[in-house]
């Protein structure tokens, strides 16, 4: 393709993404740099329909000259990359130089916002995506096996999970799961254990939250390839036929290849969505369990005090995160590339 | 591949059905569940004394003198209004369907083409793009958008739910578009057909099925979206999430969940109409037949 | 259910939706009004009476529970979005650091006299604010169940954890306390509250310095913990919606919560008689023999914007006060909260919001660094309950998330 019919062809998706996530991603990176010029602090008495306390205040005239001069806040450099709520590199070098063994390192690192948040994220990754791909395939095949006039209501019931929406689905499924819920009480039945509650133990909210969210990604796969079926070369699996290929051989030769692109797509969109987990902690009230670096920017700017800096710092800290966890299927899919070319 | 299916093993064929049936029951019901427990008052839907209440519809009874209400449903939709977001979200559903599409086939048309590696530093780029929690981007929106008065109307969150989806658009139409073989457009360029002539009479045809599937991940995620629609749209302009969550209540006050239960089940049923449609299109023969060629 | 009583019920509801408010003088020529705030049924009575008077050249309110997250940005403009926002005592500080209030001196001293002096908010001797209604928590208990166990309902946290022990000795529940311990936002404001009991200070004197890792610190976390023993195991994962839902079914009977949500648990809606009948609103309980309440006390007020025109903060003033004069008080909105304003008249489900202003409970800390030490405190309590460290490390952890995000603030160097 001629470059100018490339650019004209990429120029409208390109603006859109310029104006609405480059410019804001580079905001973020300098407010990330930069933390509050300094608050000149005063004593006051403050009164109300409750009587009167002696407080603390800003002191707006003192700090508007500052404002005035440093609109963006000092700047930090890394400091705040490196502080105790993000990177934490001084406590970890601490934690390294005095622990006993490398489980009482863990234990301390994961007391650390950050590195507990990163845990969770991690986990839940790697445990997620394998499994949404994986059943995402086999209902594909199976609902495309299904004869033609039911295939309509199995599309539609294989959606809903992802369809509903999360907000009221994780709401509904986390009354569900409650002790006293249906699921809750089948747990009990299942587990033989009348003080099973889910909702109570640290492991089993990951491992709920983990089963939620293949619940609610597997319909994405599952889309993904069964319209990707739809395109394979009925003449190639013909021919393999003929040739006495058996199904399983049809399926590795024939179905895996053409559906591979797919596949990776899958991949590279489950990992970056599965690392940005946030919804399910948030709707199933997970917080005292599990934190993810999606959840800690929202704790940053949604408590009573907006934390800018300290969200654009993980932000910033969450897409490198992304492009780490990203370079073997980007990697792959560039020698992919090559080789179309 | 009708005739494949009749030369299934027994076997393999009852191994399927196990798949479907168990994929079916964990997909759909907490669907039919919630479907269900939006005819009962709360005190059953979430009854915490005993599950089965929601079965017997004990506090229905004691409340309304029936088994089944639809005060959820009354409530949402005629006391709450609920119609003003449904209607909002339908024109930001069809303008984000419209234009992410319009723009994703575009450019993914270029990309899967384009034989030049700058092509794959545009999508990998755009790819880390998306990597940018959503939160952050709209707490970066806030003041500028308030500087330009242009922060609470429908037309900017519509452009931005098309940014923000771009990336992913481009993705997978990119995905598409490269199963499908260059000859293709190479042989209609030959014939005198220019680039875009091409694109828009060959290519365009035998891509329904990604198209549509793309198009119904972009209008998921128009009418799904919290994070942005909460944040950047008025009162007057809500859509039905954020108006949903408004139905819960806050720490220091109770909301009404049983309106946001009936409000989530009665928006579902339209898009059940609309999957029947797109199974016609994904399933029929078109493409099957145009690859070939 | 027949169509019939289908549309009755449809009809019913959209008779009792369109209460008009009757357009009124407020002595209004012309002028902006833009009112942001949570959305709540009394704000929203609030809202509809400032906006229904007359001569206002535009009149709008944008309603909603994500208020806290768009009214700074929605003020910061010039001139800004919004004329007025309605807060409370926690959510002013974020406005005022960023200094885009309007001190209301001289609006007081020209257009409202007839506020009374206990409704203005004042901050280093300015108006900051008008304060409308009050709210705190305070115990709501069951008397049919205390009875059984032959004791009066406790005004100690120590006393509760005897009566909880007692019930649960009878074997009348499993778990007879209840509290909104959700990690996060909840479990932070029930430390504030316990922490304020034991009489203990959260900064050093006039700075931002934060003080908890003491022993008033140590005994706070160690009365939560023993509180939550007695609750549902899943107390880390209730907030008050969950809470009040466990009560209503029946499975708590004595609990710390919102006056504003104790309405809902005594009508009859969502309960059973048994429940919605004996459910009874106690006084705020004090701990460790203080003579204060482990409680603290909050009011919503509305504001007006420092970056408009004088002629708007007129008019939203003018407003605004008409949104909170006497005149909404109606048999329909007398319930909706614990109004401070004349001709109120306190229904007994308020009793316990009431016992928590003559008990001179303390107010809501309104300090510019507070929101970051709730934050921290939210995020590193939970820990501690579930046994994973000791009070010491747990406070000490608060201590360091706090200090790491003042300092990215500015207000420690």
């Amino acid at each position: 393709m001629k470059h100018s019919a490339f650019f004209w062809f990429v120029l409208p998706s390109a603006v859109a993404m310029l104006l609405f996530i480059f410019f804001p991603i580079i905001s973020v990176v300098v407010q990330s740099l930069h933390s509050a010029h300094e608050q000149v602090i005063i004593e006051v008495e403050n009164c109300g329909p409750f009587g009167c306390t002696t407080a603390t205040a800003i002191d707006q005239s003192a700090t508007a000259a500052l404002r005035e001069d440093q609109p963006l806040g000092r700047f930090a450099g890394l400091e705040i990359y490196k502080d105790r709520n993000h990177l934490a590199v001084e406590q970890v070098g601490q934690i390294w130089s005095d622990s006993t063994g490398i489980g009482n390192f863990i234990d301390r690192l994961m007391n650390l916002p950050f590195y507990k948040a990163m845990g969770f994220t991690l986990t839940f990754t790697f445990v997620v995506t394998p499994l949404t791909i994986v059943l995402g395939f086999i209902v594909a095949v199976a609902v495309n096996s299904a004869a033609k006039a039911i295939r309509g209501p199995l599309i539609f019931f294989s959606l809903l999970p992802m369809m509903v929406t999360p907000l009221i689905g994780s709401l509904i499924l986390f009354w569900m799961v409650d002790a006293r819920g249906i699921l809750g009480t089948a747990l009990r039945w299942l587990a033989d254990d009348p003080g099973l509650s889910v909702k109570a133990d640290t492991g089993l909210m990951w491992i709920m939250l983990m089963v939620y969210g293949v619940w609610h990604s597997a319909p994405f796969a599952f889309i993904v390839y069964y319209a990707g079926l739809q395109t394979v070369n009925t003449d190639t699996l013909e021919a393999a036929r003929i040739d006495g290929a058996s199904r399983w051989q049809q399926i590795r030769h024939v179905v895996i290849p053409h559906l591979l692109p797919l596949t990776t797509f899958i991949a590279l969109m489950q990992l970056m969505d599965n690392f940005r987990v946030f919804e399910p902690i948030v709707s199933f009230n997970a917080s005292a369990h599990a934190t993810s670096l999606s959840w800690a920017i929202y704790n940053d700017l949604g408590g009573e005090t907006q934390q800018l800096s300290s969200a654009a710092a993980t932000s910033v800290l969450t897409i490198i995160g992304v492009a780490i966890l990203l370079s073997p299927v980007l990697i792959r899919t560039w020698r992919d590339y090559g080789k179309a070319a | 591949m009708a005739s494949q299916a009749q030369k299934r093993p027994a076997a393999l064929q009852v191994i399927l059905i196990a798949i479907l049936v168990i994929w079916m029951i964990a997909a759909a019901f907490p669907f039919f569940w919630t479907l269900w427990g939006s005819f009962k008052v709360e005190g059953d839907f979430f009854s915490l004394a005993d599950w089965t209440n929601v079965l017997t519809g004990e506090m229905t009874t004691r409340e309304t003198g029936d088994a089944f209400t639809t005060e959820g449903y009354s409530g949402a939709w005629v006391q709450e209004e609920f119609w003003k977001a449904a209607w909002n979200s339908t024109l930001v559903c069809l303008f984000v369907v419209t234009i992410s599409l319009t723009l994703g086939t575009l450019g993914g048309y270029a990309l899967a083409r384009s034989t030049y590696r700058y092509a794959f530093w545009f999508l990998l780029i755009a790819l880390i793009f998306r990597a940018m929690p959503p939160i952050t981007l709209v707490s970066g929106y806030l003041p500028v958008f308030f500087q330009w008065n242009i922060w609470g109307h429908l037309p900017t969150a519509i452009i931005v739910l098309v940014a923000i989806n771009q990336p992913f658009t481009l993705w997978m139409l990119h995905s598409f578009f490269k199963n499908i073989p260059q000859d293709l457009d190479e042989s209609a360029m030959v014939d005198g057909c220019t680039r875009f002539q091409a694109f828009r009479h060959v290519i365009i045809p035998v891509m329904w099925p990604g198209i549509i599937t793309t198009g119904l991940f972009s209008f998921l995620l128009a009418y799904n979206d919290f994070a942005v629609t909460a944040m950047i749209l008025d009162k007057e302009n809500q859509t039905m999430v954020p108006k949903i969550a408004s139905f819960l209540g806050t720490t220091q006050t109770k909301g009404n969940v049983m309106f946001a239960v009936a409000a989530v089940v009665s928006t579902t049923a339209p898009l059940f109409l609309l999957i029947m449609v797109f199974q016609r299109q994904i399933v029929s023969g078109l493409t099957a037949g145009a690859v070939k060629g | 259910m027949n169509l019939g009583k289908i549309l009755m019920t449809g009809s019913f509801l959209v008779a009792a939706s369109a209460t008009t408010t009757m357009a009124a003088e407020c002595g209004i020529t012309d002028g902006r009004l833009s009112i942001v705030g949570n959305e709540f049924p009394a704000i929203q009575t609030v809202a509809r009476n400032a906006q229904a008077c007359e001569g206002l050249g535009e009149a709008k309110a944008n309603l909603t529970a994500d208020h806290q997250k768009i009214n700074l940005a929605g003020m910061q403009g010039n001139p800004a979005e919004y004329t007025t926002a309605i807060v409370a005592n926690s959510s002013i500080v974020a406005l005022i650091n960023e200094d885009v209030l309007r001190p209301l001196d001289d609006l007081v001293a020209a257009f409202g006299q007839d506020i009374p002096k206990n409704q203005l908010i004042t901050i280093n001797g300015q108006v900051m604010a008008v304060a409308f209604m009050a709210n705190a928590q305070h115990l709501v208990y069951r008397k049919d169940i205390l009875e059984q166990i032959g004791m009066e309902p406790p005004t100690t946290y120590e006393g509760l954890l005897e009566t909880a022990e007692k019930i649960l000795a009878e074997g009348i529940l499993e778990y007879p306390v209840g509290g909104a311990y959700m990690a996060g936002w909840n479990l932070a404001q029930e430390f504030v509250n316990m922490y304020i009991g034991h009489g203990g200070e959260f900064y050093e004197p006039g700075t931002a310095q934060v003080s908890i890792n003491n022993e008033a610190g140590v005994a706070t976390l160690e009365m939560l913990k023993a509180l939550s023993e007695y609750m549902n195991p899943d107390y880390l994962t209730h907030d008050s919606n969950a809470t009040s839902a466990e009560w209503e079914a029946g499975n708590v009977a004595l609990m710390n919560m919102w006056g504003s949500r104790t309405g809902v648990l005594m009508d009859a809606e969502g309960s059973t008689p048994e429940v919605y009948e004996n459910t009874m609103v106690g006084a705020p309980m004090t701990v460790a023999g203080g003579g204060t309440p482990a409680s603290t006390l909050w009011w919503d007020g509305w504001t007006v914007a420092k970056n408009i025109s004088d002629e708007d903060a007129e008019a939203t003033f003018k407003a605004m006060k008409q949104g909170i004069s006497p005149a909404i008080l109606s048999p329909e909105t007398m319930g909706e909260a614990v109004w401070m304003i004349d001709g109120y008249e306190p229904a007994p489900v308020n009793e316990g919001v009431f016992s928590a202003i003559s008990m001179q409970t303390p107010p809501y800390p309104m300090l510019p660094h507070h929101g970051l030490l709730h934050t921290a405190l939210g995020d590193n309590i939970a820990d501690f309950l579930q046994g994973k460290e000791s009070a010491q490390q747990a406070l000490s952890d608060i201590e360091d998330a706090y200090m790491t995000a003042a300092r990215e603030k500015g207000f420690i160097n």
